[in-house]
């Protein structure tokens, strides 16, 4: 049950070449810089691009091949693009039902009544598509993709095009997209963020080649990343969301608790999620201390010290549930502080932190 | 339009040289005098032409001087009216939304009329007006092809031709009139519709 491409294009400033499977279910995260290739690899599995001697196949089926070629609107993908490329001379809600109108009867798995409930999109349904903002459009393209009961989602970077504030308003519908909906999902990004809360395994790109493939665990188990290639290294917990005290939102991993402000982490109690924590937030204290301000203080062991970039060492905590949570702190404070393996320390990290 | 829709369609879809070259024979029409058009296209329907010597072989009478002959040498004379708007509506169009509707399970015929179509309809307003308009007052390509023969070929612009070389001002006034007044309702028109859309002009 996997999705393999087998592809090469030549151009004159550009080669693509990839031979590649991967199991057709979770979220696959295309990653790479622009020009890496990505988008190639996406259109391809679409069949947008058909380049000779390419070949495409889903499941037990081809998509392509020497011989024959399964039409786009024959494969039941949906796809949602960089801008939402709503149809302008439809209203949304034709917009929504224009690929649901399509999809045969049996084959119907959502329907527009959950659709709208899942994306919030209620008020608007009756709305004109020119007075709808980014955000709303995308999640208006995300929900007429969802309506076709696609056998696989393609998105292409869906969230580039939109301002910090949308981008974090979308991303909880995604991430309850990719829970509820089941279905398989390849999903191009630049912006390890999205990777980091969307992603199953991650597909790296570089120059038209495929660098490798991991799961998301295993690329976040090691320093060197090219995730953290931006921002520096960045741990990712899994946890669940508790109760809300004084404007903060409590988040539970095993028996520790971190304190989060609330307004992005919006789902309901109980609710599993990932929790992304920069290194470099990360502090270190040899003993609980007393009488600060900062909220989050967890006791860790340190698993192991690797240096990072010049006066800088990076620290692998293991959290008391076993969870991994790195700490970038100066080489000078490791002596200061005598830090060794198996030591038993505090992490301290700011509230405002984790609201990223 | 039958023609000049996939054609325009086929031009808008790529970059090699021998779409440019189609190109440019389209918009041939808009460069050379009627005339030049008109005698090429004499020459080929004539009974001694390739289409015309092919069509006395197979049995049929050749289409110099007749109403056929009117109609194929309208078509290619007024071919760029019809092709250029709507280049230019497919490639501001983009792929996008074909795509889009693609991925939603519409097959070819259904992205046309569901999308293109729709998306595009200033264009083929334009096409169709200004392409019958073209026709209607077109005389050089009749003229050479048809021959004005009178009650056979003839068309209003070569008889208002017509009457100006027999002295007959006021019925050549006349017609002459109904033309400029036609004309300017059909430009008005296409203009109002097509405020800001980018189009020849003729």
């Amino acid at each position: 049950m996997t999705l393999s491409v087998r592809a090469r294009i030549t151009h004159p400033n550009f080669v693509f070449d990839v031979d590649v499977d991967w199991p057709a279910d979770g979220v696959t995260v295309l990653f790479g810089r622009s020009g890496s290739g990505k988008t190639t690899l996406l259109r391809l599995i679409a069949g947008l691009e058909r380049p000779n001697g390419a070949h495409v196949s889903f499941r037990h089926e081809i998509w392509m091949n020497d011989r024959h070629c399964v039409p786009l609107h024959r494969r039941r993908i949906a796809i949602v693009f960089q801008e939402a490329s709503l149809l302008p001379h439809l209203s949304v809600r034709e917009n929504l039902l224009y690929g649901y109108k399509r999809t045969p009867v049996a084959e119907r798995r959502l329907h527009l009544d959950e659709v709208v409930r899942m994306l919030a999109i209620e008020n608007l349904i009756e709305r004109h598509i020119s007075k709808l903002s980014g955000g709303e459009r995308q999640r208006i393209a995300l929900g007429r993709a969802l309506l076709t009961s696609p056998r696989l989602l393609l998105m292409d970077e869906p969230l580039s095009a939109l301002d910090t504030q949308s981008k974090r308003d979308i991303l909880p519908y995604f991430e309850r997209l990719v829970k509820e909906a089941d279905v398989p999902i390849v999903y191009v990004t630049h912006a390890p963020a999205e990777v980091e809360r969307l992603a199953d395994r991650v597909v790296f790109l570089r120059d038209g080649r495929i660098d490798r493939i991991e799961t998301l665990k295993n690329t976040l188990s090691r320093s060197d990343s090219p995730l953290f290639n931006d921002e520096g290294v960045v741990s990712v917990i899994e946890g669940q969301l508790g109760q809300k005290e004084y404007g903060l939102t409590s988040f539970h991993v095993g028996e520790d608790c971190f304190w989060l402000s609330t307004p992005i982490y919006s789902g309901s109690v109980g609710k599993s999620q990932r929790l992304r924590i920069l290194a470099k937030d990360v502090g270190i204290a040899l003993a609980i201390p007393e009488n600060t301000s900062l909220m989050n203080i967890l006791p860790v062991t340190v698993q192991c010290i690797d240096p990072a970039r010049e006066g800088y060492v990076l620290l692998w905590l293991q959290l008391n549930g076993g969870q991994n949570l790195f700490s970038e702190i100066t080489a000078w404070s490791r002596d200061r502080l005598d830090l060794r393996k198996g030591l038993v320390v505090y992490a301290m990290i700011k509230t405002a932190a984790l609201a990223e | 339009m039958a023609i000049a829709t996939p054609l325009a369609w086929w031009l808008t879809s790529g970059r090699s040289a021998f779409r440019t070259a189609v190109q440019a024979v389209v918009a041939l029409p808009l460069v050379l005098p009627p005339t030049v058009l008109g005698f090429y296209l004499l020459i080929m329907l004539g009974p001694r032409g390739f289409i015309g010597g092919t069509l006395e072989d197979m049995g049929l009478h050749h289409l110099a001087f007749s109403f056929e002959g009117i109609l194929i040498g309208s078509v290619l004379y007024s071919m760029p009216f019809a092709v250029q708007p709507l280049e230019q509506a497919f490639s501001n169009l983009g792929r996008r939304p074909i795509e889009v509707a693609a991925s939603l399970g519409a097959g070819a015929i259904d992205r046309f009329i569901s999308v293109i179509l729709p998306m595009t309809k200033s264009g083929f307003i334009v096409a169709m007006t200004l392409t019958f308009a073209h026709t209607m007052g077109e005389f050089g390509v009749v003229l050479m092809v048809g021959g004005n023969i009178p009650g056979v070929t003839h068309v209003l612009s070569t008889t208002i031709y017509g009457y100006t070389e027999g002295m007959q001002y006021a019925a050549a006034g006349r017609l002459s009139l109904m033309l400029l007044i036609f004309a300017f309702i059909v430009l008005f028109v296409v203009y109002w519709f097509n405020r800001g859309f980018e189009m020849i002009k003729p």
